[in-house]
């Protein structure tokens, strides 16, 4: 054990640092949930790609640097000391990206790796449906296979980024006879092909951070499924793997949050005053940032080492959904009645975009995955606990 | 950056736990519960054989050289098993302090040089005296005792010397004194200056030390509860087929994992000698703590009214983890030193790494 860093990953770090503080954009980018923002979000993945930075644990060969998982939490740390934007194809890089790499063929990782890590293929996620949230294994959305096309009937929900995304990465149903986890497939699929139809969905927020994808004979080739025809789950399930476990959620995204708190902490302290368990409140979230970074780098170890991310993504998912909503709202706590104020408001002041970011943390316990699920899955896969 | 254990150190960690299972069950424990002494010098000088009790010592006094890492998982073993052996008092409190205090001469080189190989030799036990706690536990079984004289100077005195008044508590094994005893001139080991430093050190490894154990104790509760929801029947199915159940369990879990890199991280920092050791123990005990108090409570829910008996094995475990949340520094005062040193230095001069303690200096 040792937990320091090597000559070669402090060198790492400077070069990212000096890299992304030359061409980080000056002012925040718009909202990535409209028209404008999202392209300028696009505008700014291509320019890290042009940088070498999309993925920078990618093989080169894939617009990467081959670098491990360490390097890639240092450039995460980098990223978020920063303030680079928000990365809008985190569906794609950082969930379908390594679910590619694992189960792809050599010709679909060629295809696919490259334009997603530049910023041309901006990809969404289509798993749920109206009737298949937590209950993911009821999916009714039909792929049959004609010839060497599958065609694809029915619709998908909730599918984050599908408004200006340009493909989608979905589960259907092959095999009309089966039931549950069985006879899922997983599919690539470009949201302009004919018949696709998306409808956004506002969010509380107003914006339309999310859609309503509908299938109505789409042809999708048979080389754009990805694992095998009926191996669906087992290929989701390592997708959902880097999303709970690892990728989704790097730990720099909450120490950065810690930081602002502890920093609104000590810009308001007549409300810390006033209501002296807010300043606890603000080193646990500290505290449990921290622990998060440890923990991150402690499977990354793993990882390297040759092990794989299990049924723990699930405690990890719990922690770091849990950990963001009590940090926001505790910063909610300390801006008091200013909270309510859009950051555009005169009276505003510094409420900075805590808003904002309460609004999202409050989806993270039940995107990805709900926490009640993911305690259903720790409690039967981890603890052993027989199933209800 | 590396955060695997090596091959011995697990090794280590196995034959620990292999010799407490066999040796220190849970009829074991309630056995010595009875006893006066409550301690085994059969079981301490198993423990010794490993190497368990001269770890961290100097090959010179019978040691080994190691290190808090190589140390804690052993640690997390104790706790698990409940153990009663004075292991955090002895190894990680007094006896490196004797042995700092030995590198300057004097009669602490002398006073170390008689008693640190019987500690690494499962001859000796070693008691501490210290500000943060009201009594001084193990007394009874500390062949040398370090105490603090009315002027904040440290000594060494040996049983013989001193009067003992047993303090009862809740858990049924440990022992704790107060002490009444006259310092002498040969008793001497340090004066008030330089005492302060001392209790400092042995306090930081004596906290890390409860962490460690905390995460043991913590999952045995986790692990006991689970066994018994899985065989407890209502409604005709095994009551941990429930929801409800369920999620209290997975909610204890989430608490011991989290807690559980940020006590490793807190062993490498005392090995190395780490300019924020201190800060990254007080983050451990307070982490380690909670998860264990939380596991504790959940274990009790679990586990309904027979959990609320004598009979029943849990209380031993739940009684531990309130004990050690309190001792050395309770959870409330290592997450206050941590809130100290954030809000003065965040930001302030951030490090090169934010996994190091961001930013504080």
């Amino acid at each position: 054990m040792d937990l320091d860093y090597t000559q070669q990953q402090r060198a790492f770090r400077v070069e990212a640092r000096e890299w992304l503080e030359a061409n980080v954009p000056g002012q925040a980018l718009q909202s990535m949930d409209t028209e404008q923002g999202f392209a300028a979000h696009r505008e700014w993945e291509t320019k890290l790609n042009e940088g070498g930075w999309a993925m920078v644990s990618w093989p080169v060969e894939y617009g990467g640097r081959g670098v491990d998982l360490i390097e890639w939490l240092i450039f995460e740390e980098e990223y978020y000391r920063a303030g680079a934007p928000g990365r809008v194809n985190q569906n794609g890089i950082f969930l379908l990206g390594p679910t590619l790499m694992e189960f792809g063929n050599d010709e679909q990782k060629a295809r696919f790796l490259p334009p997603m890590a530049a910023g041309i293929d901006v990809w969404a996620q289509g798993w749920s449906e109206p009737n298949a949230g937590s209950d993911m294994a009821a999916i009714r959305t039909t792929a049959f296979r004609d010839g060497d096309h599958y065609v694809v009937n029915g619709q998908k929900t909730w599918c984050s980024r599908a408004v200006w995304a340009d493909w989608i990465f979905c589960i259907f149903r092959t095999d009309p006879d089966s039931e549950r986890h069985r006879g899922l497939s997983f599919m690539l699929v470009p949201l302009d092909a004919e018949g696709v139809q998306v409808r956004a969905i506002e969010q509380l927020d107003g914006e339309t951070g999310f859609a309503e994808v509908f299938f109505d004979n789409v042809r999708v080739p048979v080389d754009q499924l990805l694992g095998e025809e009926g191996g669906g789950w087992k290929v989701a399930m390592s997708t959902a793997g880097f999303e709970r476990g690892l990728m989704l959620r790097s730990p720099a995204r909450y120490q950065a949050t810690a930081r602002k708190l502890v920093a609104l902490l000590r810009d308001n302290p007549e409300a810390a005053q006033r209501d002296p368990t807010l300043g606890d409140r603000v080193i646990r979230g500290w505290m449990q940032a921290e622990a998060y970074a440890l923990q991150t780098y402690r499977t990354a170890s793993r990882i390297i080492g040759g092990g794989s991310i299990g049924a723990e993504s699930s405690l990890n998912k719990i922690f770091w959904s849990e950990m963001d909503l009590a940090m926001h709202e505790t910063a909610m706590a300390l801006l008091g009645p200013r909270a309510e104020l859009l950051p555009t408001a005169r009276a505003a002041g510094d409420v900075g975009d805590w808003l904002d970011g309460f609004q999202f943390a409050l989806a993270g316990p039940i995107y990805a995955g709900t926490n009640e699920i993911q305690r259903n899955i720790a409690a039967e896969r981890l603890l052993g606990l027989p199933r209800g | 950056m590396d955060f695997h254990f090596n091959e011995e150190q697990l090794m280590f960690s196995d034959s620990v736990r292999a010799l407490l299972e066999r040796d220190c069950t849970a009829d074991v424990l309630r056995e010595l519960w009875a006893g006066e002494s409550g301690r085994s010098d059969e079981l301490w000088r198993g423990l010794a054989e490993l190497g368990l009790t001269g770890l961290l010592l100097a090959e010179e006094h019978g040691g080994l050289g190691m290190a808090e890492v190589d140390l804690v998982l052993a640690l997390e073993e104790s706790g698990r098993a409940c153990l009663p052996e004075p292991l955090v008092e002895t190894v990680l409190a007094a006896a490196p302090l004797l042995e700092t205090l030995a590198a300057g001469g004097g009669t602490a080189a002398s006073v170390a040089g008689k008693w640190l190989p019987r500690v690494a030799a499962g001859e000796a036990r070693l008691a501490l005296e210290h500000p943060a706690n009201p009594c001084v536990a193990d007394a009874h079984v500390a062949e040398l005792l370090l105490l603090l004289a009315s002027d904040g100077s440290l000594h060494a005195v040996e049983r013989a010397h001193v009067e003992l008044t047993r303090q009862p508590c809740n858990d049924a094994a440990r022992r704790l004194f107060t002490v009444d005893w006259k310092p002498g001139d040969d008793s001497l080991l340090a004066d008030a200056a330089g005492t302060t430093r001392l209790l400092d050190a042995a306090f930081d490894r004596a906290a890390f030390g409860c962490a460690a154990q905390q995460l043991g104790i913590g999952q045995k509760l986790i692990d006991l509860a689970v066994d018994y929801a899985g065989q407890r029947e209502q409604f005709g199915r095994a009551i941990g087929s429930f929801q409800a159940v369920k999620h209290h369990l997975a909610t204890a879990q989430v608490a011991v994992e989290f807690a559980r890199p940020v006590v490793y991280r807190a062993a490498c920092s005392l090995a190395i000698g780490h300019t924020d050791a201190g800060l990254h123990v007080s983050q451990a005990k307070a982490m380690a703590d909670e998860a264990a108090l939380l596991a504790a409570r959940t274990s009790l829910q679990v586990h309904g009214a027979i959990g609320y008996t004598w009979e029943v094995d849990l209380h031993a475990w739940m009684k531990r983890a309130w004990a050690l949340e309190m001792t050395w520094g309770g959870s409330a005062w290592h997450r206050g030193r941590l809130a100290d040193a954030v809000l003065a230095g965040v930001d302030n001069n951030p490090r090169e790494g934010q996994l190091q303690l961001q930013g504080v200096n």
